[in-house]
């Protein structure tokens, strides 16, 4: 597949930890231990897993916020990774991002006009004043911000709000993909459909492509086109939403989508036992999730299945997946 | 006689010199023996206030303004300090949301433990002991004798919070009251918890307050259900036919809004605009200037509560079913 608009070979983030001068080993975070993903244009592409899996990581090295250790990543075939910041310009202005809490991504000291010109300003310099004003103005509309917002500040508005000024930002440079982290859980369960449509909208309107990572497997129902379900920095299952709900393949996702709290009740009625992580500084050589895996043998435990895939088209790592 | 029973409570905050602001604005309830409770509503609906003002816990220079809270017919607010510090933590306990913050850092489980016991009994140390690892056992700690020594920190999230119930179970509470007890806690954590805390409700015919935003949460865990909106209770019954068929506008659509009743690709229904800050009600009903059904009635008054419903307009009976 290389018409990706986003492709990922096998990156890796590690963090060094802090270490004892004596030490002999010096401790490091797998965050993410070779992931592959390759987004096509125009999906919404959602990556779901528990706080740890590496799902905000996996966005931020996409982005550039973080280098990975190892691996590849592409934009539009082009490897992105390794570039300078010069080079890189061009490239932010067709990938941005939406952050989780609008409360914390937009500067409170700077009005809303500022915050929507900064981007322009620094990526597309040949932009003159008059031009910067009609592409605040377009976005604004675009997002459903009212024009008067323009003078105000972060803390006038309410999150809903700020969630839209934040996608108004993300939109102003006319990106052609978005990550978008968590965007709507900061926010209230009437809000958060607002914001959800209005991603909707802008996707129908302006062509996006989303990278959407969520904790909430009911949002990737309803939002994506394919699911990535993460656990402690590995692509556990890759399959299309659909499919991932109506057939799930690994123990893990089938953990996952047990735990949704049914509106018809009647799940939680059963004891669970305590699930623990392992630890992502001493990885197991086995299976990640083998430890609270109900399906788990010794094999698991000495040999790490890989990403393979199944008949019907899912990318499961479990040795069992069928 | 009801376990607990709430008479028009409400709650004020001092705005200026003169001016007071609610934020409970006249508030209702019983609740009997064993008996499971959720409270829903978005933030700054008043919710918390609630637990708060039930346990005497409104900070200064907050006040129940007007009311009775009657535990088996004592006036709470009429206890003095000490009175009502045999109740708090005793025969009401509280689950807050974050373990980390519930939990001090700097004293080992077992000592915080001992400690909540001792306030409430004469008992020796040993006793204590013994009793604190039968709790943790209860709520299915591993090797609980061992974790009795350790801090805060070395425990996982999940473990945290079951530590947390298992001081709130220490005294054999007959209500338990918990504020969004597992917000900050990832979806399969969550599930064991709430399944926890369900389990543990019926076997003890402890009541429950469930304090919540998340309506599958509420659906699983309690029998009835009351939501908030504004300082105020605008519908309240039996959780299951609420969520079946609501007969108030904003409960309709808070259901309607979420994605597990949409249809993928599908709009989801959105209440336009956000909830009004306790500083700026609108006068009438506070949901009128969102509610697709006002009319110049809910403009001028505020709708008592009826049948279980605060709405002029409520859905009748196939409406509210669809």
């Amino acid at each position: 597949m290389t018409d990706a608009i986003v492709e990922t070979k096998g990156i890796e983030v590690r963090f060094p930890l802090p270490t004892h001068f004596l030490a002999r080993e010096k401790p490091v975070l797998h965050a993410l231990n070779g992931v592959d993903i390759a987004i096509q244009p125009g999906e919404s592409f959602c990556v779901v897993g528990e706080s740890g899996c590496g799902k905000t990581t996996l966005g931020r090295t996409i982005m550039g916020l973080q280098s990975p250790t190892a691996g590849e990543i592409y934009f539009n075939g082009q490897r992105i990774d390794q570039m300078d910041e010069a080079a890189r310009k061009p490239i932010r202005r067709d990938m941005q991002m939406v952050f989780q809490n609008p409360y914390a991504s937009l500067n409170p000291r700077r009005n809303v006009f500022e915050t929507l010109a900064e981007p322009i300003r620094h990526l597309m310099p040949e932009k003159t004043g008059p031009e910067v004003r009609a592409q605040v103005e377009e976005v604004l509309a675009a997002t459903g911000c009212d024009p008067s917002w323009q003078r105000k500040l972060p803390h006038e508005f309410s999150g809903g709000q700020r969630q839209r000024i934040a996608i108004a930002r993300a939109l102003v440079t006319n990106p052609a993909f978005i990550v978008a982290d968590e965007p709507i859980s900061a926010l209230d369960v009437s809000i958060q459909a607002q914001i959800l449509n209005l991603l909707d909208d802008l996707q129908a309107e302006r062509g996006l492509t989303y990278l959407f990572i969520t904790h909430d497997l009911s949002v990737v129902e309803h939002f994506g086109t394919r699911v990535a379900v993460m656990y402690l920095g590995r692509v556990m299952e890759l399959a299309e939403t659909d499919t991932l709900f109506s057939a799930p393949k690994h123990p893990y996702t089938r953990l996952l989508l047990d735990a949704i709290p049914k509106i018809e009740g009647g799940s939680f009625d059963n004891p669970r036992e305590p699930g623990e992580l392992p630890d992502p500084v001493n990885m197991p050589p086995g299976c990640p999730f083998a430890p609270r895996c109900p399906m788990a043998e010794a094999r698991c435990r000495t040999e790490r299945p890989e990403l393979r895939t199944l008949d019907n088209g899912t990318q499961a790592a479990c040795h069992f997946a069928e | 006689m009801a376990m607990l029973e709430i008479k028009d409570l409400h709650v004020a905050f001092p705005k200026g010199k003169k001016s007071e602001v609610e934020a409970l604005r006249g508030v209702n309830l019983t609740l009997e023996k064993g008996e499971r409770l959720g409270v829903v509503g978005e933030s700054g609906a008043g919710k918390s206030m609630l637990a708060f003002a039930i346990l005497n816990l409104i900070a200064e220079p907050g006040r129940v303004s007007q009311g009775s809270i009657a535990f088996h017919g004592e006036n709470l607010l009429e206890l003095s300090e000490r009175d009502i510090r045999s109740i708090r933590g005793n025969r009401i306990s509280m689950i807050f949301q974050d373990p980390m913050v519930t939990l001090n850092p700097v004293l080992s489980i077992g000592t915080q433990m001992v400690e909540t016991l001792k306030a409430h009994r004469r008992i020796s140390d040993a006793e204590a002991r013994k009793l604190c690892i039968a709790k943790l056992k209860e709520v299915a700690i591993p090797s609980a004798e061992s974790r009795l020594d350790a801090y805060p920190h070395e425990l996982s999230g999940g473990l945290r919070q079951r530590v947390v119930i298992a001081i709130a179970l220490l005294t054999d509470p007959e209500l338990i009251i918990a504020d969004e007890p597992t917000t900050a806690l990832d979806v399969t954590i969550q599930a064991e918890i709430m399944a926890l805390i369900l389990k543990l409700c019926r076997d003890k015919d402890v009541a429950l307050i469930l304090i919540t935003h998340d309506l599958g949460v509420v659906a699983e865990v309690t029998e009835r259900i009351m939501i908030m909106y504004a300082g105020l209770c605008v519908e309240t019954g039996a959780t299951q036919q609420i969520i079946q068929a609501p007969h108030h506008p904003y409960s309709a659509g808070l259901l309607k809004a979420l994605p597990q009743f949409a249809g993928r690709g599908t709009r989801l229904y959105q209440i336009p605009g956000s909830m009004p800050p306790i500083t700026a009600l609108p006068p009438g009903c506070a949901y009128h200037p969102r509610c697709e059904r006002a009319t110049d009635m809910c403009k001028a008054q505020i709708p008592p509560l009826e049948h279980g419903c605060a709405c002029f307009h409520p859905l009748d009976q196939t409406e509210a079913a669809s």
